[in-house]
């Protein structure tokens, strides 16, 4: 895991919702009888427009939907999903259990670290890539897989990844 | 049209575009709320499911047509209907596809669910990594809008019933239930303590049901033809059909759908082409990581949720998992158990620490310095979380040890005795077998 195991108590800026976002915030929080059943879609849309969810973000969305920061803070760190740091262009998240590990995923992500010398949970110096291990993506049927940002990439092998990231830039 | 890839679900899952409204009613889709809504009595449509049989495809195979009458009749509060479309167990990719290609499906199944017990909100809970598929369910969900599918006066029948998707953000503990309706009030995703049960106070404490993709997609079809025609397939106990998913080296690894009750192993060399060359099946997982192994021996094991309770394991969501002969049984047993214990909520101790002990367990094994007793040390900490954890989590962790253990003990012996695998300890099976 790579989520800060305390809450930044460094005052953040504060931030707003460009226009389009808050469109996005009106509408999930229409979907709900209550603020707090937003707090994920409205998560969501923060690390949409700005890839992670940085402290300031965090205090925008405990504003939008009513919570006290280190309720959103607590939330936020319970899924994996959210990056409490920022990320690279493309983050990579090679499936690690076990039918894509039978199928290779571990040889696959020695490949990955070796190529772009750096670890799980770690970016590329020129911030192109984020290299992590996750575990089941449910594409187990064309493993070994990994997600790219949010596509899905199967049946991989050395070559292919090789060429997947020669595109992306 | 394409060949059918099954008798149900599959029959035209490939039909192209099929997730447009357009193609989906040519092929028949959105009739039955037209003949079911203001014409038939909900409790009608209830008795209809509850005669075919249906049973829960997520995992547990809970009557669905019993879990509808358990809601209150009359309730003060709101009743609401949540689609399980988490499908975050190991194995299982079938509701993805289901979604990917026939969103309407889904959306006519819901409808017309929420008509049998009075909801008028309806929840389709994703996994975050599913975020493509939200985006196709919400284009579907404004088609099915602007068609009079949806909306607070469905096909002007005075019954309303509003659809949202609602995407989660990666943690495997929200396809438990009630894990899953915390989650989507806006808290951590942590299990809550049955009874009360979701049918009488699930979100935001209102009568509330819970069905899997899959099972829902089944409603329209049984309305449509009737509780009798769709016995036609599987057994007396466990009717209709099942998509199984399976992964590992086979030849032709995917999506099937089959009548219950076929013999696991015609699936894996008819259907899925055998083994890929030169690699023997050691094992097989049928019904997702949660569930025991099935060794090579008894694979004649029907796919229905009796035939393999009786075989000691149980259908779960259908993810099979193939183990080739190559791979070491307790390296795979560490790998699926290493998941549990990332996925633990941390709610409970027995599965919080039980399953970080057992991972301890199996390194040291694998490691080459385990020791004799770290074999019943291992099964006598899965014993005391099974049964003893909050939620399934925890015995979901315990039993593929035990069944491991139990088939394959001379392998975990042989770590003990030889501090090395039995097999050469190759995993990557794709480095020779992709030719």
């Amino acid at each position: 895991m790579s989520m800060p195991l305390t809450m930044p108590v460094e005052a953040a800026p504060d931030l707003a919702w460009p226009a389009k976002r808050l469109a996005e915030v009106n509408e999930a929080l229409s979907h709900y009888p209550n603020k707090r059943s937003a707090v994920l879609p409205v998560l969501w849309v923060a690390q949409r427009e700005w890839g992670w969810v940085s402290p300031a973000a965090l205090k925008l969305v405990a504003r939008t939907v009513d919570l006290p920061e280190p309720e959103v803070f607590g939330i936020a760190t319970f899924y994996t999903m959210f990056n409490l740091k920022p990320v690279g262009r493309h983050h990579l998240q090679v499936c690690m259990t076990l039918s894509c590990s039978i199928m290779g995923s571990d040889r696959l992500f020695k490949h990955l670290e070796a190529k772009l010398g750096i670890g799980h949970g770690e970016t590329t110096a020129d911030g192109r890539f984020t290299l992590r291990r996750v575990e089941c993506l449910a594409a187990c049927g064309g493993g070994p897989c990994m997600q790219v940002n949010f596509d899905y990439h199967e049946n991989l092998d050395e070559a292919k990844v090789d060429a997947l990231l020669e595109k992306l830039k | 049209m394409s060949t059918p890839r099954g008798p149900l679900l599959f029959a035209d899952i490939d039909t192209p575009n099929l997730v447009s409204i357009d193609t989906y009613r040519r092929g028949g889709g959105y009739q039955v709320p037209g003949d079911v809504l203001g014409k038939k009595q909900p409790d009608e449509v209830i008795e209809i499911v509850k005669a075919s049989g249906l049973r829960g495809r997520g995992g547990a195979g809970f009557p669905t047509g019993m879990k509808w009458g358990f809601v209150p009749k009359q309730s003060p509060k709101p009743k609401y209907l949540v689609c399980n479309a988490d499908e975050s167990e190991p194995g299982t990719f079938k509701d993805r596809e289901l979604m990917e290609k026939n969103p309407h499906l889904l959306i006519e199944g819901m409808l017309l669910s929420a008509y049998a017990f009075g909801a008028h909100t309806g929840y389709i809970y994703l996994r975050g990594e599913f975020e493509y598929i939200q985006r196709i369910l919400d284009r579907a969900i404004d088609e099915a809008r602007a068609a009079g599918f949806l909306g607070d006066d469905v096909l002007k029948t005075g019954f309303g019933f509003q659809l949202y998707t609602h995407l989660g953000a990666g943690a495997y503990i929200c396809g438990e239930e009630t894990a899953l309706l915390s989650s989507l009030e806006g808290y951590r995703g942590q299990p809550r303590l049955k009874p009360p049960f979701p049918a009488v106070e699930g979100l935001y404490s209102c009568p509330t049901v819970v069905n899997n993709t899959e099972t829902l997609m089944n409603v329209p079809h049984i309305l449509k033809h009737g509780a009798q025609w769709f016995r036609q397939w599987g057994t007396e106990k466990s009717p209709g059909t099942k998509i199984l998913s399976v992964s590992g080296p086979v030849k032709r690894p995917g999506n099937y759908e089959v009548s219950m009750g076929l013999p696991l192993s015609k699936l894996l060399n008819e259907q899925c082409g055998g083994m890929r060359d030169g690699m023997k099946v050691k094992a097989v997982i049928p019904g997702g990581s949660s569930v025991p192994l099935l060794p090579a021996s008894m694979l004649d094991t029907g796919l229905d949720f009796e035939s393999m309770v009786a075989a000691g394991t149980l259908l779960g969501s259908g993810g099979v998992i193939v183990i080739d002969d190559q791979t070491c049984i307790v390296d795979a047993l560490w790998n699926i158990t290493r998941f549990y214990e990332h996925e633990s909520c941390g709610k409970c101790t027995p599965c919080r620490e039980g399953t970080y002990w057992m991972s301890e367990v199996f390194e040291r094994l694998e490691a080459g310095h385990g020791r004799e007793k770290d074999i019943d040390l291992l099964y006598d900490v899965s014993d005391n979380i099974l049964g003893k954890s909050f939620c399934a989590l925890g015995d979901a962790a315990a039993m593929p040890v035990m069944g491991a253990i139990k088939h394959f003990r001379e392998e975990f012996e042989h770590h003990v005795t030889h501090k090395r695998c039995l097999v050469n300890r190759r995993r990557g099976a794709f480095e020779e077998a992709t030719a």
